[in-house]
This record gives structure tokens, sequence and C-alpha cells, in this order.
């Protein structure tokens, strides 16, 4: 698919000619940066560009902070106080990185959201959203390895309970956790690994999101409305676009530092609040925490992992459950092939609506389950809100299609906007 | 409605479910956690250095018996934001310890450089980091909101376990517990440390259990965040800059866009 008509880099002296024949990258920022836009993206759009920042941030924060940090079971521990005590503005990279990690997650969520309420997943964008969910898996591995490195006690619990669950896969499920872990248990061979790890797959990221950005500058943003960009000429393209930057480079930061004013006022004033008080006491491997829990953004997944509490036909409640959480990011990767509904956006799906409501209402209550220990009414919450997870990529996309009558898709993006914005009458 | 509804919803579960800390407890008892005041509580709380050095007192006296503190430096006692010694202070201070120079092979008073000693003895846990690695409160039903509003609460549960003894003991597997109010499941292994009038202070401050509790919670929060200060300083200044800065882009984007929302003059 040719990309929206829109004016392109001409280089105008001698040098910008020279160097454009040889090496275009003068036309390749111009073009990223001058993309037209879908003039109606609403506030949902912005989530991108804080992702963007989260990751260079992340980055940033984590080369320094590896500088001061030792991946040994004898020292890691230390050199983190090391880096809080005695690293100037040591205590600063480090909250900033952690919580750097919970904006990253609460970020790429919404901007998950986004994209399910809006359809944004739909042809022509599977690619960007199948690249978008690989992130995300990148992401939570990434997430979790880098929890592991302080070695405190959810850390080494947190890797103990995390490696086991591959030694669920039967068969091989023992031998593939020995050779994950470096040994028979959570040792100095897994934290020098997970260090390793750590450092590399922020950059598989960083590959990632260039693919991810490159396959959605080719078929253009989505938007509210679901309606295409008209691309049949440039005058057309520009009723319903506008260019990048600036309109959208200074909402976007408008966005991204408002958000920015919240993040620095839990690191500068409740900086732990995110964390787990047992992670500032040392591994120990003879002591088990009383309650281990992941970080706040794995619960939901949690919850589905620990919500078969029983065995069916051959498979053990422990592997189900793996696949259970697994195939629950696999199904939303799907969603592009299962949702059959010929509107793109859920602004013109009346029924949808609701059923997505309860779908992110079931992600937050899967991710209470996943903060309690599993007793009580927790399993079964746990199992009723995994049942509708998997039900409604499963089952109510697909279904939905073919029963729901859906509301007036408006003619065009321009079309729309003048709703909200009407031309002036002269 | 929809947006709306999703944005709130995820503040929630951002702010909520996150905070949720150790909520189970080992054994089930009743804990109880009561929510002293200390100087450095909220945004612009500050460390009041005179009660630090209090604290530190009441440690050297009565605490360091067993416990140690290995992860903080003698010379951070002069360290800006903490309990304001002189360099001469650290000095004489850190000379009243042996420390095991493991090069010589034998102990020798400590310097400024050094760290405090490990704990004396091996089930008295290191002190250094228990005001961040204990949570006071917690929930309701793992949600988080107690922590949002009190504080994580590390401080007061170790002045309401040193408050929280009733006097009762117990034998078990020859060794002896003690029941407290605040601990997990109700019996401690650590004898009531603190007494009426044990330590005296030079200012002639109140040195019942309770007051010697709070001042010794107050030093160990030093210990365990010794840059506290400079952190709300600079999440102030933050907090005030891009503060600044985002009503200076919302006034940016608002002009830029108006041509093109026809909402110019």
């Amino acid at each position: 698919m040719a990309g929206i008509p829109h004016d392109h880099y001409e280089p105008k002296t001698g040098f910008e000619k020279w160097l454009h024949t040889r090496l275009p990258v003068v036309a390749l920022a111009y073009d990223t940066l001058m993309i037209p836009t879908p003039k109606n993206l609403n506030w949902m759009w912005i989530w991108g560009i804080v992702l963007a920042f989260c990751l260079v941030l992340q980055i940033i924060t984590g080369i320094v902070l590896a500088m001061h940090y030792t991946p040994h079971v004898s020292m890691a521990f230390d050199s983190v106080e090391h880096i809080m005590r005695d690293v100037n503005g040591g205590w600063a990279l480090r909250y900033i990185h952690a919580n750097g990690g919970s904006l990253f997650f609460f970020a790429v969520y919404i901007h998950i959201f986004r994209g399910l309420y809006y359809g944004s997943y739909k042809a022509p964008r599977e690619i960007t959203w199948i690249i978008g969910m690989l992130i995300y898996l990148a992401m939570m591995a990434t997430g979790f390895l880098g929890y592991v490195l302080p070695w405190g006690q959810m850390s080494f619990w947190g890797a103990t309970v995390i490696t086991g669950l591959f030694g669920a896969i039967p068969g091989i499920g023992p031998i593939i956790q020995e050779w994950l872990l470096g040994g028979p248990a959570v040792d100095n061979a897994t934290l020098n690994r997970f260090f390793s790890l750590h450092y590399l797959i922020p950059f598989v990221i960083v590959g990632l999101v260039a693919v991810h950005i490159w396959a959605f500058h080719t078929t253009g943003n989505s938007n509210p409305t679901g309606v295409e960009v008209r691309r049949k000429s440039k005058a057309e393209a520009n009723k319903d676009t506008v260019p990048f930057w600036p309109y959208f480079v200074i909402k976007d930061l408008f966005a991204l530092v408002l958000i920015l004013v919240i993040f620095m006022a839990v690191v500068g004033f409740m900086p732990n609040y995110l964390g787990h008080p047992d992670n500032y006491i040392p591994a120990n491997p003879l002591v088990t925490p009383a309650h281990i829990v992941p970080e706040w953004y794995y619960l939901p997944f949690y919850a589905i992992l620990r919500a078969i509490t029983f065995d069916v036909l051959f498979l053990d409640a422990k592997f189900l459950g793996v696949l259970l959480m697994f195939g629950s990011i696999g199904v939303m990767a799907l969603a592009p092939w299962l949702d059959t509904s010929p509107v793109r956006s859920g602004r013109y799906r009346p029924a949808f609506k609701w059923y997505f409501l309860i779908l992110v209402i079931d992600f937050i209550v899967l991710m209470w389950c996943g903060s309690r220990p599993a007793e009580g009414l927790v399993p079964t919450i746990s199992l009723i809100g995994s049942i509708y997870w998997f039900g409604y990529f499963l089952v109510i996309l697909p279904v939905l299609g073919f029963t729901e009558k859906t509301k007036a898709v408006p003619e065009t993006i321009e079309a729309d906007f003048d709703a909200h914005y009407p031309p002036k009458s002269k | 409605m929809m947006k709306k509804t999703l944005l709130t919803a995820l503040i929630a579960l951002g702010l909520g479910i996150g905070g949720n800390a150790t909520v189970a407890l080992a054994s089930g008892g009743e804990q109880h956690i009561e929510d002293f005041d200390f100087s450095f509580e909220g945004p612009f709380g500050k460390y009041d250095p005179i009660q630090l050095q209090r604290g530190l007192k009441v440690y050297t006296e009565v605490c360091a018996a067993c416990h140690g503190l290995r992860h903080v430096a003698f010379r951070t006692l002069a360290d800006e934001g903490g309990p304001g010694f002189t360099p001469e202070q650290v000095k004489a201070y850190a000379a009243g310890f042996d420390i095991y120079n493991a090069e010589l092979d034998e102990d020798l008073p400590g310097k400024p450089s050094d760290k405090f000693p490990r704990s004396a003895l091996s089930n008295a846990p290191d002190l250094s980091l228990m005001a961040k690695a204990r949570a006071g409160f917690h929930g309701p039903n793992g949600l988080g909101i107690n922590q949002f509003i009190k504080g994580m609460g590390g401080t007061e549960y170790i002045a309401s376990i040193l408050t929280g003894f009733t006097g009762e003991e117990k034998e078990q597997a020859g060794t002896t517990f003690y029941e407290n109010k605040a601990f997990p499941g109700g019996w401690i292994a650590m004898a009531p440390p603190l007494e009426d009038e044990q330590v005296e202070f030079d200012d002639g401050h109140k040195n019942d259990v309770e007051h010697m509790a709070k001042d010794v919670s107050a030093f160990l929060m030093w210990t365990a965040e010794p840059k506290m200060m400079a952190r709300k300083r600079v999440g102030l200044l933050s907090v005030l800059f891009l503060g600044l800065f985002t009503v200076l882009l919302y006034l940016t984007n608002k002009k830029i866009w108006a041509p093109i929302k026809r909402k110019d003059a």
C-alpha cells in the first residue's frame, strides 16, 4: 500500500543534494516527522510517545545503573545499596528506573486497550498489532529479568516461581528449566544470565519499535472513527490530516510532560509505593516469603496462571495454567482475525462497547486476584475472569460481527472533525 | 464516556492495586500498628536532626548489642539531611567501635570510612533497611489505599513493635517468645528491649519507651533512606518545573491548533 500522499523532502543546496544521493537520511527524518496524521486523534493516541520516552529513559538510566551494579549473588544486593547511598544521584537513577518500569507498563496497557477499543488492530494494521504484541512480550521478559537483579527476597522467589512455570511443561520441562537457570536452582549463573539478557532485550525492543513505527507509517495511523484517510490526491488527504510536526509533537509533548509531573511526584514522594518491602531483604534460599507476588503489571496474567486448580484429562493444573497464561496473550494477538465486524471503531458499535467495558473491568479484577493469596473466593473469581478474557476474544469478537447492529460511520475524517469543530459560516 | 471510564479505571488500577504489599501474615494474627506521627511524613516532611541523634543514641546503647547496620558508613552521619554530626563527632563516634580488619586479621578502632558492625547475634536481622523492608499498613483488601494515604508504615511498624509488648511470655522448643501486638503471629523472639528512662538524652528529652521507640524508628528510617531529603527536594523541584512546562506546552498546543479547530479569532 502506498502511503498517504504528502510533500516529500527536496534537497536544495549543493551539499543537501550531495548527501541525499548518497544517504537520504534527511529525507527519512523529514518524512517521518511530517507524516500526515489524522487530525481527529484524541488523547488516547498520546501513549505511543509516552512509551517511546519510557524506552529511552529506561535504557539511559539502566546503562548508568549497570556501571555501578555487580551481578553476583554475594554482591548484587549490596551493590544496589551502594548505588542508593554512595553513587552521586544513584538513588534518583534507581528510583526512576524502577518506577519508570511501572510507567512503561501503565502506558502500554492503555495503549493496548486503546487499540482494542478503536479496532486499531484490524486490516491493514495486523502487522503493527503483532509487532506490538511482541514488544509487549519482550517488555514482560525484560521487566521480570530486571526485578531479579536487586537480589532481594521477591527477586529470588519470583525467579524461582516463574522459571518453575517452564518446569511444568510435560517431559522436557525440567530440562528447559535447568537450561534457563544455568543449574538446578536459582543461583549465581541465573543472576548472571538474567543481567546479560536484561541488558540485551531492550535493544531488541528498540528494533521492534522501529518496525512497529515503520508499519503504521506505511498504513497511516488509525483514528477514533476508524475511517481511513482519503488518499486519492494530496488535496483530499490534506483535508483529513495535519502533519505530525508541529501539531501532534506539541500535543504529545504536552501530555507527556503532564504525565511526568505525576511520575516525578511518585519518584520524589513515594518511590517504594509500587514496590514490595520484601525486596529490601537480601535473597535467602532458606526462607520463603509468606506470599510471593509478582510486580503489579504481571498480576492479571498471574491470576490466569493460578486460575486452573484442577487437572483436565492428561494435563495437570500447573501446565494448563501456564498454557492459559501464554494463551491469554496469544488470543489477544489474534484479535485482527477473530474480530469479524466490518466496523473498525468501537465508537459505532453499541453492543461491543459494553463487552469491551467488561473486558477492562475483567482485567482490573484479575489484577486484584493476582495480588491476593489464592484462597477463599479468589480462585473462583480468577477462573470466571479468565473465562471472560478468552470468551471475549474467542466467542464475543467473532460472533458480534454478525449479530451487532452498528451505528452509521462518518463518511470521512473531515466530516467527523467538522462535526466537533464546525467551520465558520462566512 | 467510555474513554473516561477506561481512564479512571486504569488510573485506579495503577494507583491502587500496585501498592499492595505483604498482606498475608504468616500466621494470621491480629496485628496492631499504631499510626505514630513522624516529622518526615508527607511530601514536605523533613528529618529532625536532633531526633535522629537521639535515635542513634538509643541504637548505640540498646539495639547495637545484637543488631547491625552493615550498609551504613559512619561518615554518612555527617551527610546533609541526616543526624548532622560534625566530622570530629563522626571520628569520635566511629572510634567507639571495634571494626574487624581482614588484611591485618585484627580488630581496630573504627574510622569514619568504616561501616557500622554487622549483627552480633545471628538471628537478629540487620537494621539498615528495616524501615523499608517492613510495611506497617496494608489494604484494605489489597487495594493499597492505606499505604497511599498513610505511607508504607515501616517506621510505624518498628515503633509499634518496640511499644507493642504485652508482658506475656511463652517457652517453645527451648526458646522464649514474647507476646507483641504488632508482630505478625503475635509472638516474637526478641525480648522487650526498651524500658522507661533506659537512655539519658543530653537535652533532657523525654525518655519513656514510646519516645525512645519513636526516636530510634526515625533514626532507622534515615539509615534505610539517607537521601530522603534530597529526594523530596528533587521531587518538588521536578514537579514545579514540569508543571510550569506543562502550562507552557498547553498554551502552545492550544495556539497551534486554534486555526485547525477554527477557534482562532
